[in-house]
């Protein structure tokens, strides 16, 4: 178990290493300038002084290599640089946000764990038949309506022709309850979830299959179980387990979704940040960001590889 | 003696993309209460889809029992049981012990929680009480320090321990059948005799009647009293051990103790291989299925299906050889 760790925390390393490079690399090498903003027609024309000193504040004078070493070293001492659209540090920006994508993401994350389970196993259970012939077209709606999409559709029917929930933001201004964050959180988190939901469903499913025709199925019967009997007591942790490491695997997509998701919906969160980031071209904030996901994925999935050590007891006993 | 079991002109068949596997085509025998039979046969012929049908295990579809099939299990035709009926009588009045304990018990589940399942799916409810029959239990089937063990995993426990777990699943709340589907198959050879011994002593104490399903006549020797012998999905000779050791009357049960090493014979008697392979279940052949591989094979036998000949009280077999016509043809089948 400690070696596990211990070889697993070098890998981690050794990824955000090279997800660093790769990605500063991508952002100097694609087109547009960083600081067209302050160049805009109408705005005051700096001298070329000017310019330079900007540039040395933000940390983009040399060449692409020397920009890197000095990024490297002042995010290896927890200073991920200024903004260069706003001019504030990176990090606080970054950790001001985080509450409402990790709050986004686990409410997605319940939504689609507890949709799921159920759907999956039932269509599992009736292969073939119509309740799983029913439920595996929802799933492959799921699977391909793009989340933009899927979510102004949701606007127009429930803000604009219903008007039961708000279209965006993440609180209304002035009032400060739980009633009304859920009302604003609703939709995005149902967003969110959908992909990943039709995805649990497809792999609960094929995996409810397989685990029905193993043999302590028929032992189960052959003691007297009924058919639900078998399917909670036996196949439901059995299916179960190889789902911690699919929902560990399917973070990044929680990630990405939450960038298209946070926009649609104008939520607060990291992700808004990173769109509005890509777009002004602010290196500091793009790279704090793509290193925070890098990390929350990596660590998404150890996490999700010893939780399944814990819950497997084949794997618990060789561990210890 | 009363019956317990009896099984009348069964017929099953799985019907897959290669067309229709007619796995039992006509099987019928009978159990009596308390009493240990056997069903041998090598590999394919059909002995774990009667045992699974006889438990109402046989998957429908893939497979079907044909009209016809009677399943008389004391006094009731359990094929037109309900399925709460089913529940009841699985595990209740029949258990079975599969080849493979591993994979036939749940590897997530403690092995306390699953014999326990089984008494509180059969009445007992207090949970105080289920614990203390499994610990019963799992002392009666030989597993030492069974408080302890009763918390460990299948994952845990070496082949024949695992082998024993099951046995004390199956004999948990005392059924009055209990099918035996290879258990030894898969273990090893030194351990093979005290599982089957702990098997006999079990039944013996409770009056419980066994099926013992096996391809190798050597296991049962000693423990059956009556032999049923299958080939092809038929019964082709049924009789008491004794009939069927000593007299012999099918060519294809001849063959099959050929094929067994026997510690009462000559050393230097070699072993032989039933030569030829068993017939295609998709494409049954007429007449006899084993004419393509029996040394007396006649003429007849490949046209017309064998009869059934009665020797003695019980023992019978399948096989033109005794037909009047053949008589003085062939001597015995001989060792
Ligand atoms: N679920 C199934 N689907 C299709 N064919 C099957 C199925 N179960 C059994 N069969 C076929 O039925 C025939 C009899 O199989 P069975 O398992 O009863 O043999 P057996 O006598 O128990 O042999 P063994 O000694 O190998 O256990 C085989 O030809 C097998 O392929
Ligand atoms: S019926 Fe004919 S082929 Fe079949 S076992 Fe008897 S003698 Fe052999
Ligand atoms: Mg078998």
């Amino acid at each position: 178990m400690k070696s596990f760790v211990f070889k697993r925390t070098v890998q981690m390393i050794f990824v955000l290493f090279l997800v660093s490079v790769f990605s500063f690399g991508i952002i100097h090498f694609s087109p547009g300038d960083p600081l067209a903003m302050y160049k805009q027609p109408g705005m005051h024309k700096m001298t070329v002084e000017q310019e330079e000193a900007l540039k040395e504040e933000l940390g983009l004078n040399g060449t692409v290599t020397d920009q890197y070493i000095g990024w490297a070293k002042k995010t290896l001492n927890g200073d991920l640089g200024t903004s260069i659209s706003n001019r504030l540090p990176v990090k606080d920006q970054i950790f001001e946000r985080i509450p409402a994508t990790a709050g986004l993401m686990a409410a997605s994350l319940v939504i689609s764990i507890v949709c799921a389970v159920p759907l999956g196993l039932i269509a599992g259970m009736y292969n073939n038949k119509w309740q799983d012939n029913l439920i595996s077209t929802f799933t492959y709606f799921g699977i391909s309506i793009p989340a933009f999409w899927f979510g102004i559709v949701l606007i127009i029917l429930f803000s604009l022709k219903l008007n039961i929930l708000p279209s965006g933001g993440m609180r209304t201004i002035g009032v400060d309850s739980t009633w009304d964050l859920i009302k604003h959180g609703i939709l995005p988190a149902l967003v969110l979830s959908v992909n990943n939901t039709a995805v649990f469903v497809r792999y609960i499913r094929a995996n409810t299959i397989t685990q029905m025709k193993e043999e302590y199925v028929m032992t189960a019967k052959s003691k007297g179980a009924s058919g639900t009997g078998i399917l909670f007591y036996h196949v439901l942790k059995n299916c179960m387990l190889p789902v911690i490491t699919l929902v560990g695997s399917r973070f990044g997509m929680f990630i990405t979704g939450s960038f298209v998701v946070e926009s649609v919906f104008s939520w607060p969160g990291i992700g808004q940040l990173g769109m509005s980031a890509v777009n002004n071209r602010d290196y500091p904030m793009i790279m704090g960001i793509t290193m925070l996901s890098c990390i929350a994925l990596l660590l998404g999935n150890f996490l999700a590889d010893i939780l399944y050590g814990f819950a497997d007891p084949r794997i618990k006993q060789g561990k210890e | 003696m009363k019956k317990l079991l009896e099984v009348k002109n069964l017929r099953v068949s799985f019907h897959s993309y290669s067309g229709e596997v007619e796995a039992v085509r006509g099987v019928s025998f009978h159990v009596n209460e308390g009493e240990s039979v056997a069903i041998v046969g090598e590999s394919g012929c059909g002995k774990s889809v009667t045992a699974r049908t006889v438990m109402g295990l046989t998957q429908c579809p893939p497979g079907e029992i044909k009209e016809g099939s009677e399943i008389i299990f004391d006094g009731r035709d359990i094929t037109k049981f309900s399925e709460k009926e089913w529940q009841r009588y699985r595990g209740g009045d029949c258990a079975i012990i599969f080849q493979d304990a591993l994979a036939a018990l749940n590897p997530t589940l403690t092995v306390g929680h699953q014999i326990e399942e089984k008494l509180k799916l059969h009445g007992i409810k207090d949970k105080k009480e289920a614990y203390s029959e499994t610990v019963r239990l799992l002392t009666a089937v030989g597993i030492p320090n069974p408080e302890k063990r009763y918390k460990a995993y299948p994952h845990e426990f070496s082949g024949g321990m695992r082998q024993r777990i099951m046995i004390a699943i199956a004999i948990a709340c005392n059924p009055g059948l209990l099918i035996a589907d290879e258990p030894t198959t898969a273990l090893d050879v030194t351990i093979q005799a005290d599982i089957i011994d702990l098997i006999k002593e079990l039944v013996k104490e409770h009056n419980t009647a066994v099926i013992m399903i096996t391809h190798d006549l050597g296991v049962v020797a000693d423990m059956a009293e009556r032999i049923i012998v299958m080939y092809a999905g038929k019964v082709v000779e049924e009789g008491s051990s004794e009939d069927i050791f000593y007299k012999t009357k099918h060519p294809y049960t001849r063959a099959l103790l050929n094929s067994v090493p026997r510690l009462d014979l000559d050393e230097e008697k070699e072993l032989e291989f039933i030569e030829g392979a068993p017939p295609d279940m998709t494409d049954p052949p007429k007449g006899c299925a084993f004419a393509g591989r029996c040394p007396y094979c006649m003429e007849i036998c490949t046209k017309e299906e064998p009869p059934c000949y009665e020797f003695n009280e019980g023992h019978t077999a399948h096989c033109w050889k005794y037909h009047e016509y053949a008589e003085g043809l062939f001597g015995e089948v001989e060792e």
